[in-house]
């Protein structure tokens, strides 16, 4: 359901495009800064450990790293969930249960 | 200035929201939740590092720990945030 038809059914008429553009973009902005908040507190204790003078090559490299693989747990989730609901189910596919 | 989106900017009558200055306001909106959330998180994140039994008030080292902390948190941000946005173009790039 896109925001223009949210809109219209919430009685609204339809939305200024440049509004609605603007919410589109503001929300995928949002969305990349929401990861990075959630990414630098788990990073930061998996690859700080005492606050020092500056951020050392090797901390900086596991937080690299720690993106990286948090991207890749991600992706793995989604494929594998993907194929174990075509064999097995989990979510169900109706709505009306 | 008023909290709302701009309808009771109503001292021009007529009632009319212009699109601009709402897209100005929410702006300002979001760039304020997003400071809150990092003071919150650094805030949280450097109590845990440099306040071990908390005493009667901050001493020095407990200070300068958290002036510490608090520049290498932003440190840390800035580096997932690069991070994150080089692989978001690998993505892409690879799609």
């Amino acid at each position: 359901m896109d925001s223009s038809s949210l809109s219209s059914a919430a009685g609204l008429g339809t939305v200024d495009p440049q509004l609605q553009h603007f919410i589109e973009v503001e929300t995928q902005k949002q969305r990349f800064q929401q990861l990075v908040h959630q990414m630098t507190e788990l990073c930061w204790e998996k690859c700080m450990d005492k606050p020092g003078p500056k951020l050392d090559s090797r901390a900086e490299a596991c937080f690299v790293n720690c993106v990286e693989r948090f991207i890749d747990t991600s992706q793995f989730i989604l494929n594998r969930l993907e194929q174990t609901q075509k064999s097995k189910p989990v979510f169900s596919e109706s709505l009306s249960d | 200035m008023e909290g709302g989106f701009g309808s009771d900017s109503g001292g021009s009558g007529g009632g009319k929201l212009d699109p601009g200055l709402i897209m100005e306001q929410v702006k300002v909106q979001i760039a304020v939740a997003n400071a809150q959330e990092l003071l919150q998180r650094m805030t949280d994140k450097c109590f845990r590092k440099c306040i071990g039994k908390p005493g009667g008030s901050l001493d020095n080292s407990e200070q300068k720990c958290i002036a510490m902390c608090m520049d290498r948190y932003m440190d840390a941000w800035n580096t997932v945030s690069r991070a994150y946005n080089s692989r978001l173009q690998r993505e892409r790039a690879n799609m």
